[in-house]
């Protein structure tokens, strides 16, 4: 176990049958840090953070959660959750959902304050069975935050909400973080972990192909993209060597390459007539598509 | 924006203690909320509180009444009779419709992940049970004496009430059993499904033929009724239509089937929620 961890899987095997969902995972959650858990669908993101919760014992390895096991109920104070499908009490209305999950906590916020600030003030008296689709991830967000965690867990928190809601909420993340709180957060927005994260881990048949910063991912995949106007022919383009792939949308020409310069240089020289030239750095979304693609072959 | 701010606190490996005061707290909020929900909700609430007292009064006063030529171990059997069907819906409907929602939506999912206290999902669940019950053997009592002119004595409509809010801890262990199990869509049926046989099997409203009269024994509502019918000083259906001798359930027996009825279902129900959710 690691002491400066808050959360930690260690070498943490869980099968689902013939499936296997985790193979021999290590993931470790530090204090003070927004970390995004990445990785396509049936990756073992869910069944990560579900070890993490106490919500599924691990075949082999172990989870901790502040040092003691997630089925603690001490260790799960210092938590705070948001699931991505959980339908509350839809007779109860926001103040008393809040009011509710605070009562779990030994020092909770008043319902007044976390729902200031996760700007569901205005819902305070509505039954949460009449809220909107985002107004009910607003609430559950309310719920995350009101015990006053030192970790939040978030699966998917802004699904469903309008960008200035999404906007708020990244807000208050923020905030969070710089308060001193950790986060695990999984999402499939890549901008939103590129946004936020301070780290990211990558999963892929439940184990981690990569993790760093965003700024480190970047580094694993050394294309870039440029982006321009010109008569060229696609598949003339394909055949030079330091392209690895070229298209053309209706944005223009599109090519992905390693050694961007010698493709740019050929480009000018080849084209007189060249025009709306970009260089674009490999954004989270293209390595992760990269990543998991070479972890599938 | 916001200017709340957030105390966090330092310590890494380990976890936070929680002072009994608030954990009894979160205890009772978690029964408050669970009452609360309960009387909102339109399809229990309202046919739950009006069902039991609606009948008593249509059935078991005027129509019992006008039939039973003036037999006076007619109203106490009728007020107990009554009152056993009344306390049998809110802990099968409310455990076994609720539980299966809650766990197939995900709640059951989120609150064992968050901190609640261990029991409080069920205790809070019994509790609302028991509030309901005690309500209906209030609005039945009341009935009773003002309309249907019973004669027990105070002590007796008491132990009754008693009896029967204890006693609706068995249908709950029932309903949490079905709702452990079943779907959300498939709950009400299969609560009804024990519900309707146990309610006619248990000989509450009429005396079963001698050839399947044995079946009253697995059946709860039976030993429930027959407590009441104990405490009240009413008789059976068989006894009171002329149909023989009623099966027989000694007091203690009674209880000792309920108690066990409602450790083992309840047992196995919450062994199951602490497992799978």
């Amino acid at each position: 176990m690691n002491h400066e961890c808050l959360a930690e899987l260690a070498g943490v095997s869980k099968r689902f049958g013939k499936t296997v969902a985790l193979d021999g995972l290590d993931l470790q959650i530090r204090p003070g840090e927004l970390f995004a858990l990445l990785g396509q669908n049936g990756a073992g993101k869910t069944t990560a953070i579900s070890l993490l919760l106490g919500l599924e014992k691990p075949d082999a390895g172990t989870a901790f959660l502040f040092g003691l096991s997630p089925l603690e109920v001490e260790a799960r104070r210092k938590i705070g959750v948001m699931m991505q499908e959980a339908a509350l009490v839809p007779e109860l209305n926001v103040r008393e959902q809040v009011e509710l999950v605070a009562s779990y906590y030994p020092d909770p916020m008043t319902p007044a304050t976390a729902m200031q600030l996760t700007h569901t003030e205005s819902l305070a008296d509505r039954p949460y069975g009449k809220l909107s689709g985002g107004q009910k991830r607003q609430v559950q967000f309310a719920l995350a935050i009101c015990g006053r965690p030192k970790l939040l867990f978030l699966d998917e928190p802004t699904v469903g909400l309008d960008i200035q809601s999404r906007e708020l909420m990244w807000f208050t993340l923020r905030k969070l973080v710089s308060e001193g709180a950790s986060i695990v957060l999984t999402t499939h927005y890549l901008e939103e972990a590129e946004a936020l994260a301070d780290r990211v881990a990558v999963l892929a048949k439940g184990r981690v192909i990569a993790a760093g910063t965003v700024n480190e991912m970047r580094a694993l995949v050394v294309k870039k993209q440029i982006s321009c106007s010109s008569s060229l022919s696609v598949d003339e383009i394909r055949t030079w060597r330091e392209v690895q792939s070229a298209r053309r949308d209706h944005k223009g020409l599109q090519i992905t390459a390693g050694n961007v310069e010698a493709v740019v240089r050929r480009l000018l020289d080849e084209d007189e007539d060249l025009q709306d030239l970009e260089i674009h750095r490999a954004g989270l979304a293209q390595i992760f598509t990269e990543l998991t693609q070479e972890s599938v072959q | 924006m916001t200017t709340a701010t957030i105390a966090l606190e330092n310590k890494l490996s380990s976890g936070v203690r929680m002072p009994s005061s608030k954990v009894w707290r979160a205890y009772w909020t978690e029964a408050k909320y669970e009452t609360i929900r309960a009387c909102r909700a339109p399809a229990f609430g309202i046919p739950f509180f009006c069902m039991p007292i609606v009948f008593y009064v249509l059935f078991g006063i005027f129509l019992a009444g006008s039939m039973s030529h003036g037999d006076p171990r007619i109203v106490p059997t009728m007020f107990v009779t009554w009152a056993t069907f009344g306390v049998m819906g809110p802990g099968m409907f409310g455990f076994g419709m609720f539980v299966a929602t809650e766990r197939e939506q995900g709640l059951l999912r989120l609150k064992r992940a968050l901190p609640m206290p261990t029991a409080s999902y069920v205790l809070a669940k019994m509790l609302m049970t028991m509030v309901f019950t005690l309500i209906i053997m209030i609005t039945l009592i009341v009935a009773a004496v003002f309309i249907g002119h019973a004669r027990l004595t105070v002590g007796q409509y008491l132990l009754v009430t008693v009896i029967n809010v204890l006693g609706s801890l068995a249908f709950c262990a029932l309903g949490l059993f079905v709702g452990t199990r079943a779907s959300a869509k498939s709950a009400p049926a299969f609560v009804n499904l024990a519900y309707v046989p146990m309610m006619h099997l248990g000989g509450l409203f009429y005396p079963l033929p001698k050839s399947i009269q044995p079946l009253e024994f697995i059946s709860p509502a039976f030993y429930l009724n027959k407590l009441g019918l104990w405490v009240a000083g009413g008789q059976s259906m068989d006894a009171l239509l002329g149909n023989g001798p009623s099966s027989h359930a000694t007091p203690a027996l009674c209880i000792a089937v309920l108690v066990i009825l409602t450790l083992f279902l309840g047992t196995l129900a919450t062994r199951r929620l602490k497992r799978l959710g």
